[in-house]
C-alpha cells in the first residue's frame, strides 16, 4: 500500500539559505513520525510547503499515492492535511466553539449560525479522543494545554487524518505535555497519521514510531526510537558528539551577593504573587528556583530586577539595598539578567544586533562618549561578541529579528555575559531551544560561576535546575516550600514538591517505592 | 561548527580576524531607489487617478462621453487636454513656467530690469515658503512617532508656538535682530514643547492616551488663541490680530517682494538635520527609539520609558511650535486667528509618507508644500478647484497606509523584512 504521504526531493531557497534541499520523506498510514532537527534546520518550512504556507522551488507531494499540488491551506485542508501551529490560531474572546467552527461555519437557513450544531460535534470529537474541553468557554480563560486541545478539534473539525503539530510542547507545563502525549497516543489508536516536530530528544523518544532527522536542511536519516540513543539522535541533529550532561566541578561559595528577606509582590493584576520569600545566593553557586510556571517565578525575577516594585520586604546586592531602585541602578550592580521572555523584554526585534548587544551599556564609553553613540566601537564590539558567542549571523547589521531563536538566545547571554557580573539572573535561559543551544548555554553559566558569579537560575525544567543548581528552591504558591542542597534533591521529590505536597511527606514518599511512573518527558 | 571552528582556529591564526572582519562587513545596500520605490508609485498612482477625477468632474468632458461611441477621439482629446491643462497650471504654479523663465532673461540682460526674473520665481519661492512649516511640524510628528507617540496636537501647538513668538517679537522692543530673533523663535518652540509636554506628563503619570489628550488641547489653544488676540493680545482698532512684530525679529528674507523666501527654509533644513543626529547618533535618539520599537526591553535595559515620553513631547511640540514661529517671523509678521488652516493635520499624513525619518520628511514636505502652493495657480488657471489637493493627499496616504495596493498594482514582490519576520525564526541564518 502506498503511504498516506510521501514528499519528495522538496526544495525551497531563501534569500541567501537553502532551507530544504531535496528532501524525501514518508509518512506511513496510522503512525507518529517524528521530524527532528534543530532551529533552523528547516522543519517549519517543510511542514509551512506541506500545509500550501510556501510554494517549493522543487520537488513533489504525493497523497495516499496521488501527486498533488498544494498552493493554498485550503488545498491542503481538502487533502485531510491539518496543521496545528506552535503560537496558535485562536481569537481570545470567541468560545471554544465559535473559535472551531470558524471558517466552515455551519448555518442555519443559510444566515444564522448554528452553534448549537457545531457545539454539539465539538463534544462528539471532544469525547471521541479525550479532548476534554467545554464547547462555552471563552479562549482566554484557558491554559495552553486546553487552547492546544482546541487547536486539535480545529483540525478534527476539518476532517484532518494527518495532523501536524508544530513543536507542540514548546508552550506546555510539563502535565501538560503529559496529558497531550495522552491525546496524541488516542488519535494514533483511532488511525490518525501524525507527524510531530519538535527538537526535544526525550520527546521523541517517548512517543514517536519512526524518526526522521533534519539538519541543514537536508533529511540526514529516518530511525526509530528502539534503534537510537539520545546520544546518537543528539549526534544526528547538531552534526558532532554533544554532551546531555553538564560537566562541572562542585560549588565554591563565596559571600553572600543576594540577599532577599521576606519579600512580597503583587503582580500588574494586583493578585499577591509572592508571599514572603527569604534566600540568599552566594558568589561561586547556583541556586536554582524549580517549579511548575505561575507560582511566582516570574514576579520573583521581576522584583529582584526592578521591573515590579515590591510590597514588603528587603533585597540586597552585594550589602546595597535595592529594594525600591531602579532598573539602571541594579544592573550597575553587576547583576545580569536573562529575561523569560526574550522577545518581549530581551531584544529589540527591528533594531540590528549591534543596537541590541548594546542595549543596557550605550551610554557607557566607549559605545559613548557624552550623547554620542561611538558605532566604530560598537560594530567592532559586536562582532567580537558575535564570534565568541558564536551568534550564527550574516553580520552584525541585520535585525535580530531575522535570526533564529537560539541565536537570539545567544545575543541576550552574550549581552549579558560580556559585562562584569556579580550576580546573574538566568530565567528559563534555555526555553525552546535546541541542544546545540542548550549545551553552549548551560556551559556559559557554569562558566560564570566558576568566575565566581552568584547564579540564580529560574527554570520550570527539572532537567535544566538537577543539570546545573548546586541548591534547589522549589517556589508554590509564591512561596518556597524547601530548598535543599543538589544532592539531596531528587526528579520525583522535587516533582511531589512542585506539586505543593509538604516536605515531611514528600521524604515519606521518597523511602517507599515509586507510586508513579516516571514521566519521560519531564 | 563550533567544534570546526576551533579546529580551524588552531591550525590557521587568521580565522578569527576574518570571521570578525566577515561580521563587519556591510551587506550591498539596496539603492536609494528602493527605499523610495513605494513612495514615489504612491505619489504617481495618486496623480494618475486624481487626473480621472479632474476628468470626471469637468462637466463640458463628461458631456463630450455621452457621444463616445460616435467620436471618441474628441472625448478622450476633451479628457487629455483637461488633464493637460490642469496638471500643466499645477507645475507652472508650483515650480514656475520656463517660457516666462525665457522672457525674463532675455529682458534682464536687455534692460537690466530684474522685476519679470523675479515674478518667475515666485511659483518656487511660494513652494518653498509652503514648504517651511510642513518640514517643521512633518519633524514634530515624526519625532512622536519614534518614540511611539500619536501626536495629533501640532496643529494647537503651532498656535502655541505662533503665540509666544509673536509676543516676543512685537513686546520687546529695542534688542539687535541677532538677540531678537532668536529669542523669538526659541520661545515659541520652547512653550509649544511645554504645552505638549502636558500630555507626555498625563501618559506618564495616569497613562492617559497622549491621543486624546492632544486633541483636546488642541480645542484649547484655538480657543486661548481666540481669546488673547480678541483681548490682551488685539491690535488695537483691528479684527482680531496681533500687533505687528518688530523688524529686529524678522528672519531675513533674500529677495525683494513679491518673493517671499525667507532664512526659515534654512533653519528648516539645520533642525532636520539636528533632529537625524538627534534620533540615530546619540544616547538621547536610541533611548527615544528603543521606547518606540519596545517599551518593556527598553524598561529592562535600564531605559526610563515615562522620562522618555515626556522628553519626546517636549521636543516634539517644540518642533511644531517652531513651524508656527517661523509662520510669525518669516511670512505673516503678525498672527491672526486661524493663521495655520491645517499644516498640524497634513503633518501626520506627512510624516507617514516620510517613514518618519527626517530625510523623508523633508522630500515629503516639500512635495505638499509644491502641491499646496500649485493648487492655488490651478484653481485659477484650469479652473480645477483646490480640493482636488486634498484628494490627491489622501489618495497618497492611503497607498502609503496599505502598501498592498501599490505593491499589487506593480507587480512588485514583498520586501523581505516585511511580515517574514515570524516565518525567518523558523529557518534561522
Amino acid at each position: 500500500m502506498a503511504p498516506v504521504l510521501e514528499l519528495r526531493g522538496i526544495t525551497k531557497a531563501f534569500p541567501g539559505v537553502l532551507a530544504n534541499d531535496h528532501i524525501d520523506l514518508t509518512l506511513e498510514e496510522g503512525e507518529i513520525l517524528a521530524l527532528l532537527g534543530e532551529n533552523g534546520a528547516g522543519k517549519t518550512t517543510l511542514m509551512n510547503i506541506l500545509y500550501g504556507l510556501y510554494q517549493p522551488d522543487a520537488g513533489e507531494i504525493f497523497v495516499r499515492g496521488k501527486k498533488v499540488e498544494i498552493h493554498e491551506p485550503n488545498d491542503a485542508i481538502r487533502l485531510g492535511i491539518g496543521m496545528v501551529h506552535q503560537h496558535f490560531m485562536l481569537v481570545p474572546v470567541f468560545t471554544v466553539t465559535e473559535n472551531v467552527m470558524l471558517g466552515v461555519e455551519s448555518m442555519r437557513y443559510g444566515l444564522f449560525l448554528d452553534r448549537r450544531r457545531a457545539a454539539a460535534k465539538v463534544r462528539e470529537i471532544s469525547k471521541q479522543y479525550k479532548l476534554e474541553v467545554n464547547p462555552d468557554d471563552y479562549i482566554k480563560d484557558l491554559p495552553m494545554g486546553v487552547q492546544q486541545r482546541v487547536e486539535i478539534i480545529k483540525v478534527l473539525y476539518r476532517k484532518a487524518d494527518i495532523l501536524i503539530l508544530d513543536e507542540p510542547t514548546a508552550v506546555l507545563t510539563p502535565q501538560e505535555v503529559e496529558e497531550l502525549f495522552k491525546i496524541i497516543r488516542s488519535l494514533h489508536e483511532q488511525g490518525k497519521s501524525i507527524i510531530f516536530i519538535t527538537h526535544k530528544l526525550k520527546e521523541v523518544m517517548a512517543i514517536a514510531d519512526r524518526i526522521t532527522v533534519l539538519r541543514q536542511g537536508r533529511a540526514v536519516g529516518t530511525t526509530t526510537p528502539a534503534e537510537a540513543t539520545m546520544e546518537r539522535l543528539a549526534q544526528m541533529m547538531v552534526g558532532r558528539e554533544v554532551e546531555l550532561v553538564v560537566k562541572k566541578k562542585p560549588a565554591k561559595p563565596g559571600d553572600v551577593v543576594l540577599d532577599v528577606e521576606n519579600l512580597h509582590v503583587v503582580d500588574h493584576r494586583g493578585n499577591v504573587a509572592v508571599r514572603g520569600v527569604t534566600f540568599d545566593v552566594r558568589a561561586g553557586e547556583i541556586l536554582g528556583v524549580a517549579g511548575v510556571q505561575g507560582n511566582g517565578q516570574t514576579e520573583l525575577v521581576r522584583a529582584l530586577t526592578g521591573l515590579l516594585r515590591p510590597e514588603m520586604g528587603r533585597i540586597r546586592v552585594n550589602g546595597v539595598d535595592v529594594t525600591h531602585a531602579s532598573p539602571r541602578e541594579i544592573l550597575e550592580q553587576g547583576v545580569a539578567h536573562v529575561p523569560e521572555d526574550r522577545q518581549k523584554d530581551g531584544l529589540i526585534l527591528k533594531y540590528p544586533v549591534h543596537d541590541n548587544l548594546i542595549l543596557n551599556t550605550y551610554y557607557i564609553p566607549p559605545f559613548a562618549k557624552g550623547v554620542n553613540l561611538q558605532f566604530g566601537e560598537i560594530y567592532k564590539a559586536a562582532a567580537e561578541r558575535a564570534y565568541e558567542f558564536d551568534i550564527r549571523t550574516p553580520n552584525v547589521y541585520v535585525p535580530v529579528s531575522t535570526l533564529s531563536g537560539g541565536n537570539q538566545q545567544k545575543t541576550i547571554v552574550a549581552r549579558e555575559f560580556s559585562r562584569p557580573v556579580r550576580l546573574l539572573i538566568a530565567s528559563q535561559p534555555t526555553r525552546g531551544l535546541d541542544v546545540g543551544s542548550i549545551e553552549y548555554i548551560h556551559q556559559r553559566i557554569v562558566q560564570k560561576r566558576d568566575e565566581g558569579a552568584a547564579v540564580l537560575l529560574v527554570s520550570p525544567e527539572l532537567d535544566e535546575i538537577l543539570a546545573l543548581s548546586d541548591r534547589i528552591a522549589v517556589m508554590y504558591r509564591g512561596q518556597f516550600v524547601a530548598i535543599l542542597p543538589a544532592a539531596e534533591a531528587t526528579r520525583q521529590k522535587l516533582g511531589l514538591l512542585m506539586a505543593g505536597v509538604s516536605v515531611a511527606e514528600a521524604e515519606a514518599a521518597e523511602q517507599a517505592p515509586a507510586p508513579v511512573e516516571e514521566n519521560p518527558a519531564l | 561548527m563550533s567544534e570546526q571552528k576551533e579546529r580551524a582556529s588552531q591550525n590557521n591564526p587568521d580565522t578569527r580576524a576574518q570571521a570578525l572582519a566577515r561580521l563587519l562587513l556591510r551587506p550591498a545596500r539596496g539603492s536609494v531607489w528602493q527605499a523610495i520605490l513605494l513612495p514615489v508609485l504612491a505619489v504617481f498612482t495618486a496623480l494618475v487617478i486624481g487626473a480621472l477625477v479632474i476628468v470626471f468632474t469637468d462637466l463640458q468632458v463628461l458631456n463630450l462621453y455621452k457621444d463616445f461611441f460616435s467620436a471618441p477621439g474628441k472625448a478622450l482629446a476633451a479628457s487629455w487636454k483637461s488633464i493637460a491643462s490642469a496638471y500643466s497650471a499645477l507645475f507652472k504654479g508650483s515650480i514656475g513656467n520656463p517660457a516666462e523663465f525665457a522672457k525674463a532673461i532675455s529682458v534682464l540682460r536687455a534692460t537690466g530690469d530684474a522685476a519679470p526674473l523675479r515674478q518667475a520665481f515666485w511659483p518656487i519661492s511660494e513652494s518653498l515658503v509652503t514648504s517651511v512649516p510642513y518640514i517643521f511640524a512633518g519633524l514634530a510628528v515624526a519625532l512622536g512617532f519614534q518614540c511611539g507617540l500619536f501626536n495629533i496636537g501640532a496643529e494647537g501647538q503651532i498656535f502655541i508656538g505662533a503665540l509666544a513668538s509673536v509676543y516676543v517679537g512685537y513686546s520687546i522692543k529695542g534688542l539687535p535682530q541677532y538677540i531678537h530673533l532668536p529669542l523669538a523663535f526659541l520661545t515659541g518652540a520652547a512653550a509649544a514643547g511645554l504645552w505638549a509636554a502636558v500630555a507626555g506628563v498625563l501618559k506618564a503619570k495616569t497613562g492617559a492616551h497622549e491621543v486624546i489628550n492632544t486633541i483636546m488641547m488642541n480645542y484649547i489653544a484655538f480657543l486661548l488663541s481666540d481669546w488673547l488676540l480678541n483681548g490682551p493680545m488685539k491690535r488695537p482698532g483691528y479684527s482680531p490680530i496681533s500687533p505687528a512684530i518688530q523688524d529686529s525679529a524678522w528672519l531675513p528674507k533674500f529677495f525683494p517682494d513679491p518673493l517671499r523666501f525667507h532664512a526659515g527654509f534654512f533653519v528648516a533644513l539645520g533642525i532636520a538635520a539636528v533632529v537625524y543626529w538627534l534620533l540615530f547618533k546619540t544616547t538621547i535618539g536610541f533611548e527615544i527609539r528603543s521606547v518606540g520599537a519596545n517599551p518593556d526591553a527598553a524598561r529592562y535595559a535600564g531605559i526610563s520609558v515615562t522620562r522618555n515620553f515626556v522628553l519626546a513631547m517636549f521636543l516634539s511640540g517644540a518642533l511644531a511650535g517652531m513651524a508656527g514661529a517661523n509662520e510669525v517671523l518669516g511670512v505673516n509678521h503678525q498672527l491672526a486667528s486661524a493663521f495655520s488652516s491645517g499644516y498640524g493635520f497634513d503633518s501626520i499624513a506627512l510624516a507617514l509618507l516620510g517613514k518618519s525619518h527626517p530625510v523623508g520628511v523633508v522630500l515629503a514636505a516639500l512635495l505638499f508644500g509644491t502641491l499646496r502652493s500649485g493648487a492655488t495657480r490651478m484653481q485659477s488657471l484650469a479652473g480645477v478647484p483646490i480640493d482636488i489637493i486634498s484628494i490627491l493627499q489622501a489618495l497618497v496616504i492611503i497607498f502609503i497606509a496599505a502598501p498592498a495596493i501599490i505593491r499589487w498594482l506593480y507587480r512588485l514582490r514583498l520586501e523581505r523584512e516585511v511580515g517574514e519576520t515570524v516565518f525567518t525564526r523558523g529557518w534561522g541564518q
